[in-house]
């Protein structure tokens, strides 16, 4: 990599170490501006896995043999490096899972069953990825809990002066929230709502999904309980995502998933559970996925996560007003202050579907659809958006080709 | 390259996307149907009225992509006044045809959601059955 922290960064050093830029989209470079559903690799991540695959891969935790101690010790070095990135206090906390969805169901299913029930409620926002919705959703009817909904205004920002109307209504167990929102980009109050949610006497659970990649995430300065972010939205594979959870809260918990390496004795009459983080990685770890993990953590550190905040924040800055000059597109989302670098907007008479597929043919990939944000489209009064987002590869000159390619739009729709 | 973006939006596509055929609703329709495709959020609701097993006037109203809505626009007209046996058999590539474009499978669906929609409408009036087809696509279409 070749940039620090302290020189901002060089997105065009960065695109270098991505393989997939060295491709032609429609005779054009690939503008991906996709980043927000999935980001691209770095070479250095496939060749963690790579390397491992080749070198030192075996089942893990179990194995007396060489193999199997080298295999282990990568991917527990794996959790460490998960823990220093959030600066979680011990491993212990840090538990493997397949994606954020995972992690956020755990929960969901671990806690919730044990601590939800009539006059209970669970609190969630409108516009937090049906991830961390529809498990709550579930769970809340599953117990006889209230779920209740946080609004948002019509700039994407959360109503924090609703939170106590709703207080009277139930007893709050959960606050669930997004730290940044995958449609609109929103950057929500995390800490605000944490306290909130700690007055109430309710835990409040995290979805980092879209903030991780992107910002310095410090689970300690968040005080939050528990928190979830994912690999393959980061530089790394998909199959691997990390809940983080405090420790008291986790040791108190139920297990979620049952099986192999989750125990600690299994007799005909009883079993016992193993101890953090085990106790809830059942079966067969994502060892590689982990071990590319660590790889990506490692590259995102090294470009420097607050360079990276930075530069994406510039980019927003010029897309923004840029994007909103084509006749006919609204933007969806708050001000550049309060945004992370997502932008979802509409073109007047054009379906979002039809937005994508005209951008396609300009090399420029941008995600179209309701972005698993059924009640957020409900609130903005539409069926779905077209969403640009932007990483560290993202290019200046791409946020020019994909408003030259929303002119073409404009043109083939007039 | 602008050359396959001029013929997937195409003019005749358009021009059903901007002036749909049989758009509307029948306020007395024998039997309606409605799907969505979640995928993009196309959604397509079918009225239609029969005389004996004739399709005496059929109407649409939805929104969507441009493919969904001028697809169903386009199947409006192929399908009045012929009977709901024969619709019910209409194969996919008739409808395709008139489209008249290369889909990808994602607008593959975005293209067949009026038809399943109509079929399904005729499957709830006349009995006619839902091709197998359907059973793989029935899911991702969330035909009701």
């Amino acid at each position: 990599v070749a940039v620090t922290a302290e020189k901002g960064l060089d997105a065009r050093s960065v695109r270098a170490d991505f393989p997939i830029f060295e491709q032609e989209i429609h005779g054009k470079p690939l503008a991906y501006l996709d980043s927000a559903a999935s980001s691209q690799k770095p070479r250095r991540v496939l060749e963690a896995m790579n390397h491992l695959y080749e070198t030192s891969y075996a089942n893990i935790h179990r194995g007396v043999y060489d193999l199997g101690e080298r295999a282990t010790e990568a991917y527990e070095g794996a959790r460490e490096k998960a823990r220093a990135f959030i600066n979680a206090e011990s491993t212990r906390e840090v538990i493997f899972t397949r994606n954020v969805t995972a992690a956020l169901n755990l929960v969901a299913y671990a806690w919730g069953f044990d601590n939800l029930g009539p006059g209970d409620a669970v609190l969630v926002t409108e516009m937090e990825h049906h991830s961390n919705f529809v498990p709550w959703q579930y769970m809340a009817k599953r117990t006889g809990a209230e779920f209740l909904v946080l609004p948002v205004d019509h700039d994407g920002e959360l109503q924090l002066d609703e939170l106590d109307s709703l207080v009277s209504r139930a007893r709050i167990k959960v606050v669930a929230s997004t730290y940044v929102s995958n449609s609109l980009g929103t950057v929500t109050p995390i800490e605000r709502l944490t306290q909130w949610a700690h007055e109430q006497g309710a835990i409040m659970v995290v979805d980092a999904a879209q903030a991780a990649p992107h910002r310095r995430v410090d689970v300690q300065a968040l005080g939050c309980d528990f928190l979830g972010f994912t690999g393959h939205k980061m530089c790394g594979p998909t199959g691997i995502g990390v809940l983080w959870g405090r420790r008291d809260l986790l040791e108190q918990m139920s297990p979620f998933e049952l099986g192999g390496h989750m125990i600690r004795k299994v007799t005909v009459e009883e079993t016992t559970w193993n101890e953090l983080p085990h106790k809830f990685e059942a079966g067969t770890a994502p060892i590689a996925e982990a071990v590319g993990l660590g790889a990506a953590i490692d590259y995102v550190t090294e470009v420097g996560l607050d360079a990276l905040d930075r530069y994406e924040h510039e980019l927003l800055e010029y897309a923004l007003p840029r994007i909103a000059e084509v006749p006919g597109v609204k933007l969806f989302g708050p001000p550049a202050e309060h945004r992370a670098g997502i932008v979802s907007f509409e073109v007047a008479g054009v379906h979002p579907h039809d937005v994508a597929q005209i951008l396609d043919w300009e090399g420029v990939a941008v995600r179209a659809g309701h972005h698993c944000n059924q009640p957020l489209m409900h609130r903005l009064g539409v069926p779905a958006t077209t969403r640009a987002s932007f990483y560290l590869y993202t290019l200046p000159e791409e946020v020019d080709r994909l408003v030259d390619g929303l002119h073409k739009v404009r043109k083939t729709f007039a | 390259v602008s050359n396959e973006l001029d013929s997937l939006y195409r003019e005749v596509i358009l021009d059903h996307y901007k002036n749909p055929r049989g758009h509307g609703v029948i306020e007395d329709a024998d039997v309606e149907a409605e799907g969505m495709n979640p995928l993009c959020g196309d959604e397509v609701s079918i009225f239609v009225s029969f005389e004996g097993d004739k399709i005496e006037d059929v109407k649409f109203r939805g929104r969507g992509c441009a493919i969904s809505q001028a697809a169903t626009s386009m199947l409006m007209e192929m399908v009045k006044g012929r009977t709901a046996q024969e619709v019910a058999a209409l194969d996919r590539e008739e409808l395709l045809d008139e489209v008249g474009i290369p889909l990808t499978p994602i607008r593959l669906k975005c293209a067949l959601l009026g038809l399943g929609v109509l079929k399904l409408a005729l499957h709830k009036g006349k009995g006619t059955p839902l091709p197998d087809e359907w059973a793989g696509l029935a899911e991702d279409l969330e035909l009701k």
